[in-house]
């Protein structure tokens, strides 16, 4: 059992890092950007500005000493 | 060929900047308890890095194209932004910048501190240069299977690391010890910017969107991202900080 923890803590760590709130936003830009291209909306812009948003989020919520 | 350029590029820093932190645990266990048992542990680690190669490479070639790209996409863009929200922080001012040298001082007390086992294995060094390489190792397998595998140029990702570890191992051979002077925080910065462009562009073909200009869309989402990154740089360094706990 503590070696399935470590193998799920590993990947965890590796993939969503210490800010899950990033990933769940990546993870719902994705979802609507999927949704929305095969809706046959050419919403190629969304991906990049959304992720930029992201980010500018993840940043200022660590700077300010949130988590 | 913009794009190759920018596949080796970015696999050759990302491998090198994971290189320089192996090299550093190895080279602080290697100096204090020798070599042999280090050595031993970088080799095994080496083994089993090799068999997840192996296993992954062609288990990928069975998954369709457009599937395959979604999900290294989407895990580029998970890695991709990790490295750059950090090297944004410690380029502000609101993280420390990482310090090869300290680490290898701290890794060197670890090591004399613990107590050493007389003949054979000393299996301290061989488990901190096992997983130390294994684990910066499997940093590097995941770019060059993610990169190699997504755009049909394995070869190219593979060489671009074996290149970026062999640079990185022969300089520490004659240093002789930590490459400080690696500027690693602004390897990251630049290796997080071309992770996340990456992601962005390949979770976007993936996705079924159609990017204007092709290929050359990727230039301009590293550009778009290399601008937005480095006015968030300026503006934390502008603006007035709160006491942030090292994470």
């Amino acid at each position: 059992m503590r070696y399935v923890r470590a193998f799920v803590r590993f990947w965890w760590d590796f993939i969503v890092g210490d800010d899950w709130r990033a990933a769940a936003g990546i993870a719902g830009l994705l979802a609507l950007t999927w949704f929305l291209e095969h809706e046959r909306y050419n919403i190629w812009w969304l991906l990049p500005v959304g992720i930029a948003l992201v980010l500018v989020e993840s940043v200022r919520r660590e700077a300010r000493g949130g988590s | 060929m913009s794009s190759n350029i920018l596949l080796f590029l970015t696999t050759f820093f990302a491998s090198a900047v994971e290189a320089v932190e192996a090299l550093t645990i190895v080279l602080a266990v290697g100096v204090v308890r020798g070599w042999r048992s280090t050595l031993i542990g970088v080799a095994a680690a080496g083994v089993v890095l090799a068999v997840v190669v192996a296993a992954l490479g062609p288990a990928l070639r069975h998954i369709p194209i457009d599937t395959l790209r979604f999900v290294v996409g989407a895990l580029l863009l998970a890695f991709g932004i990790q490295w750059l929200r950090k090297a944004i922080l410690r380029a502000s001012g609101y993280k420390p910048l990482h310090d090869e040298g300290e680490a290898f001082a701290r890794e060197r007390r670890v090591a004399a501190e613990m107590p050493s086992e007389s003949g054979g294995m000393d299996w301290y060094s061989f488990t901190v240069a096992f997983k130390g390489v294994l684990l910066e190792g499997l940093e590097v397998v995941f770019i060059v299977v993610t990169f190699g595998s997504t755009q049909g140029k394995l070869g190219l990702a593979a060489a671009a690391a074996a290149a970026a570890v062999v640079v990185v191992v022969a300089v520490g051979a004659v240093v002789r010890g930590p490459l400080e002077r690696v500027p690693e925080n602004t390897l990251k910065y630049a290796v997080g910017v071309l992770l996340t462009s990456f992601g962005v562009f390949w979770a976007g073909e993936g996705a079924g969107v159609d990017w204007p200009g092709s290929d050359l869309a990727i230039l301009g989402i590293v550009a778009f991202l290399a601008a937005v990154s480095f006015a968030l740089t300026g503006y934390l360094r502008r603006a007035p900080r709160p006491v942030v706990a090292d994470a």
